[in-house]
């Protein structure tokens, strides 16, 4: 018997019984569908924490006071001491390193921002001028704070601050409150949106001498160090921390982690809470494939005579378990072509209504969850034709 | 052509050993017309499905061609089936999703027969047996003899050497009856050997070779 033979005998026989055809494609299609929808989305979460931490800058290393690593209480924190903070001398120190080329130290609090009658809450950095370059910032208006230190107090708006305040009017050159310190603004951040929970248009920017003077603290929040190539992220940390080792005379009371690690560690837990999500999917497959036993089952005991039949026109038992075979196979595939094109539909919409989530089944979800499909689908026909095959044709010829 | 030695068929209904055939020895030859008669369970339809190789006897030997067939294995019976044996029910047993023409194929596309090939044979068996205004009718829009003439159709796609019509009209008026007969009756000219089974003693005496059978043994020949 021809395969093209088979093939036609069997879609023959799925045409013949059109609900049951439907109803069982349907099953495999809310299978293949489901596992393709949600690998898409634990997907695109992935991606979408991946695009974050890119946003806040590239090749990125960052210095914390303290140790945490080990976590728990060291022994210094036994000994009623503090870790010592990190200094601007030591975020200069730092550009020692050929591996690195930029610094920007950090040092933030909140504090009551206020221009005429109208005043809000907003988070105030400390830093200098080369932020802008590592947290790959924009500027809309105006200059960034100035490269070289100064004393003066100069400030940089968010977005939202700036339309806040201002409105329609120029905000450049305008004086506005912190705290109970006046302020020049002299730049405007061009809008951003949040990322990793920071969201930059509701930022003020100053000096870190300002910040120091209107928080009343010396020292530094964090360091942020831009190494000078993807290669080079790893001698910076290690330059980092020997450069801070000497100026702390020899004691390690400083954390460096790169970027790279932090992400890596979101990209792991994502891509397996992905996998688990896609893996809780695939049981709807693998119950798709006991529908398609059931029916199967069915099948053949409503189509004894026919099988009989089959029989004495000189089909031997492995041409009846191959008819059955091409049956569930063509079924499933149909399932999942349909499942395909639901999850594509399910994606797009989707994707509609969180425009910023980058929705995107995987090609290797997609791939699985048909081959699954495909594969139960098969699997789960063995047992039915199976009884087929080994029908007794004169019992069968009866409709016993 | 056909040869039965000694064959018996048993089968076990419960704890009893029920004989269905004793000692059967039969020989037919080819373009033989031979009927079987008898009573309901005297053994005429398990003999016949014997023949067709849908059952194994308990003992004896079966010679079909000269060739011992009774300990072939399924895919070398099924082999046998498709070549040499064509079958004709009393409830002709068609595809109901099928048309006529594709239920006259089956057995060409079962065999592995190129379509073109296939094509011409349905095209020449439809003409002969005159359903050629039928082609597309599936089974539900034919009347009874248009439904096993179908059938014998379909049995004689493969040219058996044999063909087995088990109560061929027993569905049937008589007048269709005698129709279907016909047609059975002129595939002997061709030098196959038809076997029928039959209640109708009207139907059982036309064949040249007669054979009556009680409890599973053939009482008679003629």
């Amino acid at each position: 018997m021809r395969l093209i033979d088979v093939m036609q005998f069997s879609s023959h026989s799925l045409q013949g019984s059109r609900a049951r055809t439907l109803l069982m494609m349907l099953a495999m299609s809310i299978g293949v569908a489901a596992v393709m929808v949600l690998t898409a989305l634990g997907e695109g979460a992935r991606l979408y924490v991946v695009n974050q931490f890119s946003s806040l800058g590239s090749n990125l290393v960052l210095v914390f006071p303290g140790r945490t690593e080990t976590a728990g209480i060291s022994p210094g924190m036994l000994l009623g001491q503090i870790p010592r903070e990190l200094t601007m001398d030591d975020a200069r120190a730092l550009l020692k390193s050929r591996a690195i080329a930029r610094v920007a130290p950090l040092t933030a609090g909140s504090s009551q921002i206020s221009y005429g009658p109208l005043n809000r809450e907003v988070v105030v950095l400390g830093s200098t001028a080369d932020l802008l370059e590592v947290r790959h910032m924009d500027l809309a208006l105006g200059q960034f704070l100035p490269a070289t230190h100064t004393e003066e107090p100069l400030c940089v708006l968010g977005a939202k601050i700036r339309r806040e305040l201002f409105g329609n009017a120029s905000a450049i050159g305008n004086w506005v409150r912190l705290g109970d310190r006046r302020f020049r603004v002299i730049g405007v951040l061009a809008s951003q949106g949040e990322s990793m929970g920071f969201n930059t248009d509701e930022l003020v920017i100053v000096p870190v001498s300002s910040a120091h003077l209107l928080f009343n603290n010396s020292g530094l929040l964090r360091i942020l160090i831009e190494a000078k190539s993807r290669d080079a992220i790893e001698k910076a940390k290690l330059d980092a921390e020997s450069i801070l080792l000497a100026r702390h005379n020899g004691e390690r009371d400083v954390t460096v982690i790169t970027q790279d690690a932090v992400l890596a560690t979101f990209d792991r837990i994502l891509r397996a809470l992905t996998l688990a999500v896609g893996g809780i999917a695939a049981i709807s497959l693998a119950v798709a494939g006991i529908l398609i036993m059931n029916v199967m089952l069915i099948a053949v005991s409503q189509r004894v005579r026919e099988i009989g039949l089959l029989k004495a026109l000189g089909a031997p038992a492995s041409k009846i378990r191959m008819l059955f075979f091409t049956e569930a196979a063509l079924l499933s595939g149909a399932g999942s072509i349909t499942g395909l094109l639901l999850g594509e539909a399910g994606i797009f919409l989707i994707a509609r209504l969180y425009p910023s989530l980058p929705v995107t089944a995987p090609w290797w979800a997609v791939l699985a969850a048909v081959c699954t499909a495909l594969a139960t689908g098969i699997l789960f026909s063995v047992w039915p034709a199976r009884r087929a095959a080994l029908l007794d044709p004169v019992a069968a010829l009866s409709g016993r | 052509m056909i040869s039965l030695e000694h064959v018996t068929r048993n089968f076990a209904v419960g704890d009893l050993e029920v004989s269905a055939l004793r000692d059967i020895n039969l020989t037919i030859a080819a373009g033989d017309y031979v009927s079987i008669m008898g009573p309901s369970g005297s053994g005429k339809s398990t003999l016949l499905n014997l023949i067709g190789l849908l059952d194994r006897p308990s003992s004896g030997i079966y010679r079909l061609d000269g060739r011992d067939v009774t300990s072939l294995d399924d895919e070398e019976q099924a082999k046998v089936r498709s070549e040499k044996i064509g079958f004709v029910f009393q409830s002709f047993h068609l595809v109901p999703r099928l048309t006529a023409s594709m239920n006259i194929e089956l057995p060409l596309i079962l065999a592995g027969i190129p379509p073109d090939d296939r094509k011409a044979r349905v095209e020449e068996l439809l003409q002969d047996y005159g359903l050629a205004d039928r082609t597309d009718h599936r089974p539900d829009q034919l009347s009874g003899g248009q439904r096993q003439r179908v059938a014998i159709a379909r049995a004689t796609s493969m040219h058996p050497a044999v063909l087995l019509a088990d109560e061929p009209t027993g569905n049937l008026d008589q007048a269709t009856g005698r129709e279907v007969i016909g047609l059975l009756e002129k595939l002997t000219e061709q030098h196959v050997a038809l076997i029928l089974v039959t209640h109708d003693p009207m139907i059982g005496s036309r064949a040249k070779r007669q054979l009556h059978m009680v409890d599973g043994q053939i009482v008679s020949q003629t």
